[in-house]
């Protein structure tokens, strides 16, 4: 098989595994987990294969044209270059870690069928957009995966909260899809062609006329996709969905088609630097802003949220540096240890009965009860926190350097402002990681209390697929040496400055937190607050439903609980409310554009039932008294009808003659 | 003799029975007003006919069957008048306007009626709606609608 | 047949003798339609009918005339009579002759017989009859036309004259004795006050009576 067939099985295959999981579902609900699991190995091997054989060398075009389509055509085609290859055997084994983890997680759910089918066509779609050469066929993927995403966020349609997240997750998404989609257009208006390779021949040759323009309009797209400022709003509300969906499409994958999308088409977005700048600082505020946020939350996985959204601010801080082969590389580590912390989180909300901190750090023995969730979270946290040798430690200085040679002037393929300002919020972020991670765990696994219900093991489908997780989050930044051949060829390695400015910001920011914990940890002694919702019996997933129901009840909140143990609440101080509220941007939101919205919908609504009916009442009484007037005409003499009728005849005659005189 | 001298008559005959019948209160006064206007007609027909020296006598051999015609006519309209006066009691034609679209709400009315009168069938509903002021008031306008109260009396 | 017409002003004395008849039968037959009185109504009809006789005999028309003093003035008109009288049609003047619809139906006629004399003047202003020759419609003549050349219609207008009728019997059929109408009961003197059917006049109940008779008279259902 050629590589572009392997590479054309790779979507193709989740797809058909959907396809088949929808039909079969009901029918043969034997048939289910192997449908879902199987096609997506299969997909992880040919990714892995078609990977090994582009092996980082030069990029494969393929392209064949269905029908022509009018003025710009539109190609199935595919690009494979090192970007591509590489994302792709992310996407599939987190893929592949998500079905497995979730035939354990979901194992009795009655709707787990169409779940696992809604997953498996999510990672077609994610594939296809990883793969494909032309933008048209991309955005076909890119709205796949919204559209699962609403679903699978919707899961628990049950309670409220979910219906609410995965409604605003779709709404918000599609809000920076439009714009997305007329960026498309004026880029193939300017290019003559959809085809990736196209655009970027034209934007080398100079000839894209209005690339600010267009890349400022696809930006909306991908901070919605990518969960950024100001869009990012939709990410901490989608955790109401099961974990193993939080951690494929809202942690490793999804968001990071965005990332992925600027990543592809960077010599556009270099051509502006109006668009690099904007870029930069969006990066800055999402990555500063998200970070304070995690700092605040007492939802185990809307801390993780959070962070999802403060990496992929990196992630974008390094494209707006225009070194993309940094921001993949973070985008790989990021997608693999992110998964795992989530992949943890589900286990350790069901081994607690609830998704609070507060009440974890008031039980006591929760790393003995589930040690495969701890070590691998452990892992996967100082991966988080960027301490050497972990992934994130490599992958985050891979982007630190090249903010700092951009800001130095080293590199010129960005503007130095935006290389400062990603530096600075990176460096500042680096800190605020570190003590987010760190209270995560403290919080977590260092509580004191009630000992911590014993659930037995877990299902092997759930602690094996943490450990094959927790490989690549150990390793990946091994490889920093290596990949950079398969991406722009830009050194990927730390240098000392960054490092050692980035780890021991980290580790300052560490001690800080451990400080305030320690301080506060005596207060920990009260009972728990808020409930704790054990099911040992019973799945994991319903565990978790029940504890983002029971949040708001017991909380007040559904991101923050108001104890005084936390030391977060300590070091944020007053911020500590506005940084658990995500800073007020849903309020400001709801200001801004719900309630004009509304009262748009009402004034419509008014001049529907008042004016508009009006007219329509109008007709229908005007008709109803012509007609008793004509009623009034039926007196039922027959001699007035008659009257009526020769008059006629008599007028009509005489018109007759009087035409037929010629008068 | 002059053509116009008969098609003149002819005219001015049939105008007057046409004033006749969108006049005439009474059916029979009518029916002689419907009569005249044939009358004019068949003059026009026999004028003519000699006019044309027509060889077939088409004219004549017309006037002749409108005349048998308006006897028949004469016939089946006087027994029309008949029963109309047996059933309504009135022969004048502007008091038989079963047919007039009345302006209050009928439904109401027909219901009204069905719990008066008990089961009648469909004609004499509309039939008794129809009178159903008469009835109230049977000085002015005699008529059956006495006598179907009475007979519900009864 | 349009020969060169005489002038207006030098009538011949058929015409003269025309012109008076039509003057005679106009004012009759204006009379009928105005006149308050049912029965004076159907007496001048007879006027009109005959006049319109004579013009017939004036035009040469000899059978035609016989035929319409037979069938009008013998039959119709008493036809006509009898059908007043069994309606029972107030004798003498009665006020409510004309309906209110009379303003309408003169503006009708006087438009009609302006638009109709206009026409009918101006087309035929100059045509005219000849009298002379072989007489155009005696019995001879017209017996001969009728049963030589129209005799199916002739035998056709008698299927349709027998369907008239039946349908006059029909019509003005009573009920079955045994089932008797409901209209059908006399004001029996021992039936309730409520009861009669006639009006106050006494018209409805009178003419019913003089069929029914007294059989259903205290049949009470």
């Amino acid at each position: 098989m050629t590589t572009t067939t392997l590479a054309v099985l790779v979507p193709l295959l989740p797809f058909l595994g959907a396809a088949a999981g929808l039909l079969l579902g009901r029918t043969a609900p034997g048939f289910v987990r192997p449908l879902a699991v199987l096609p997506v190995l299969a997909t992880l091997g040919l990714a892995v294969l078609t990977a090994v054989r582009q092996g980082g060398g030069g990029t494969i075009e393929a392209a064949t044209r269905l029908t022509p389509t009018g003025s710009v055509p539109i190609d199935l085609a595919l690009r494979l270059d090192g970007f591509a290859a590489a994302t792709a055997v992310l996407v599939a084994l987190v893929a592949c870690c998500v079905q497995i983890y979730s035939t354990g997680y979901l194992r009795d759910d009655p709707r787990y069928p169409s779940y696992a089918a809604l997953v498996s066509l999510f990672t077609s779609a994610m594939l296809l957009v990883v793969y494909s050469g032309d933008l048209m066929v991309l955005l076909v993927g890119w709205e796949i995966m919204g559209i699962c995403s609403y679903f699978l966020v919707g899961h628990y349609w049950e309670t409220p909260e979910a219906r609410a997240a995965s409604l605003k997750a779709f709404l918000v998404t599609k809000l920076g899809d439009v714009p997305f989609l007329i960026g498309l257009f004026v880029l193939a208006a300017d290019a003559g062609t959809f085809r990736i390779g196209g655009v970027l021949g034209a934007v080398a040759a100079g000839s894209v006329q209005h690339p600010t323009l267009a890349a400022l309009l696809l930006l909306a797209g991908v901070a919605g996709k990518s969960a950024q400022f100001p869009l990012h709003t939709w990410l901490p509300d989608a955790m109401a969905g099961p974990t193993p969906v939080s951690a494929l499409i809202h942690a490793a994958t999804m968001v990071a088609a965005g990332i992925y999308f600027v990543a592809r088409l960077l010599p556009l977005f270099a051509a502006s630097a109006a668009a690099l700048t904007v870029l930069a600082v969006l990066a800055a505020l999402t990555m500063v802003g998200s970070a304070l946020a995690a700092l605040a939350q007492d939802d185990i996985k809307r801390v993780l949220a959070w962070s999802t959204i403060g990496q992929l601010g990196y992630m974008s801080g390094a494209l707006a540096v225009g070194d993309r082969g940094a921001a993949v590389f973070h985008l790989l580590a990021h997608g693999a240890f992110k998964a795992l912390l989530f992949l943890a989180a589900g286990a350790v909300i069901h081994a607690a009965g609830t998704n609070s901190l507060a009440a974890m750090s008031r039980m006591s023995g929760l790393a003995r009860r589930v040690p495969d969730a701890y070590w691998t979270m452990t892992i996967a946290l100082l991966a988080l926190a960027a301490i050497p040798p972990f992934a994130g430690f490599f992958s985050k200085e891979a982007v630190l350097v090249a903010a700092e040679h951009t800001a130095l002037g080293d590199r010129t393929v960005a503007p130095a402002g935006a290389g400062w300002i990603v530096l600075v919020a990176g460096l500042l972020t680096a800190l605020l990681t570190a003590a987010y991670a760190l209270r995560l765990w403290l919080l977590a696994f260092r509580g004191r209390g009630t000992e911590a219900p014993d659930h037995g093991r877990q299902p092997v489908a759930m602690s094996g697929v943490l450990w094959v997780l927790a490989v690549p989050s150990l390793a990946l930044g091994l490889t920093a040496g290596r990949l950079d051949d398969w991406f722009d060829g830009n050194p990927l390695l730390p240098t000392v400055t960054t490092a050692v400015l980035g780890t021991g910001l980290a580790v300052a920011g560490a001690a800080v937190l451990y400080g305030a914990w320690a301080h506060t940890r005596a207060r920990a002694a009260h009972p728990p607050i808020g409930a704790v919702a054990a099911h040992p019996a019973a799945e994991p997933a319903v565990s978790e439903a029940e504890a983002i129901a029971t949040h708001t009840p017991a909380y007040g909140d559904i991101a923050a609980a108001p104890d005084p143990a936390d030391p977060g609440q300590l070091l944020l101080g007053p911020l500590h409310r506005h940084a658990a509220a995500g800073f007020h941007l849903d309020a400001l939101y709801s200001v801004l554009f719900v309630r004009p919205v509304r009262g748009a919908a009402s004034l419509v609504r008014f001049l529907d039932r008042e004016v508009v009916e009006t007219y329509v009442r109008g007709a229908a009484g005007s008709t109803k008294l012509l007609g008793r007037a004509v009623r009034a005409a039926q007196t039922g003499n027959v001699q007035t009808y008659l009257s009526a009728l020769l008059a006629g005849s008599v007028v009509l005659a005489i018109a007759a003659v009087l035409v037929a005189a010629g008068a | 003799m002059h053509l116009v001298y008969p098609a003149v008559l002819a005219a001015l005959l049939f105008c007057t029975g046409l004033y006749g019948v969108l006049a005439r209160r009474n059916a029979i006064l009518v029916l002689m007003s419907v009569e005249l206007m044939l009358n004019a007609v068949n003059l026009n027909l026999v004028a003519f006919d000699v006019w044309l020296r027509d060889t077939l006598h088409a004219g004549q051999a017309l006037t002749l069957f409108t005349i048998a015609i308006a006897a028949a006519e004469i016939g089946i309209g006087l027994a029309i008048v008949l029963m109309v006066h047996r059933n309504r009691g009135t022969s004048d034609i502007d008091a038989l306007r079963d047919t007039a679209e009345s302006v209050a709400d009928p439904a109401g009315d027909d219901t009204g009626h069905d719990g008066e009168h008990g089961g009648h069938d469909e004609h004499d509903d509309v039939y008794d709606a129809e009178y159903d002021e008469d009835s109230s008031d049977p000085d002015t306008h005699p008529g059956p609608a006495a006598g179907e109260k009475a007979e519900a009396t009864a | 047949m349009t020969l060169a017409a005489p002038g207006f002003l030098s009538p011949t004395g058929v015409e003269i003798a025309f012109l008076l008849v039509g003057l005679v039968t106009f004012g009759a037959a204006v009379l009928t339609v105005t006149t308050r009185q049912l029965v004076h109504a159907a007496l001048w009809l007879v006027v009109a009918l005959g006049g319109l006789a004579v013009e017939y005999l004036l035009l040469t028309a000899e059978f035609i005339a016989w035929v319409q003093v037979l069938i009008y003035v013998g039959s119709v008109v008493v036809l006509l009579l009898f059908g007043l009288m069994l309606t029972r049609a107030p004798i003498g003047r009665s006020p409510d002759a004309d309906s209110g619809n009379r303003p309408v139906a003169l503006a009708v006629a006087v438009v009609a017989t302006g638009a109709l004399l206009w026409v009918v003047v101006d087309a035929f202003r100059t045509a005219w009859i000849d009298l002379e020759g072989p007489a155009r419609g005696t019995t001879a003549v017209s017996g001969e036309s009728l049963f030589r050349h129209w005799v199916l219609p002739f035998e056709a207008l008698s299927v349709l004259l027998l369907a008239a009728l039946v349908g006059a019997i029909v019509l003005s059929r009573r009920n079955a004795p045994d089932e008797p109408d409901a209209t059908d009961m006399p004001n029996a003197p021992d039936a309730p006050e409520g009861a009669r059917p006639v009006g106050p006049d006494g018209r409805g109940g009178a003419s019913r009576r003089g069929a029914g008779g007294a059989g259903g008279a205290t049949e009470v259902k």
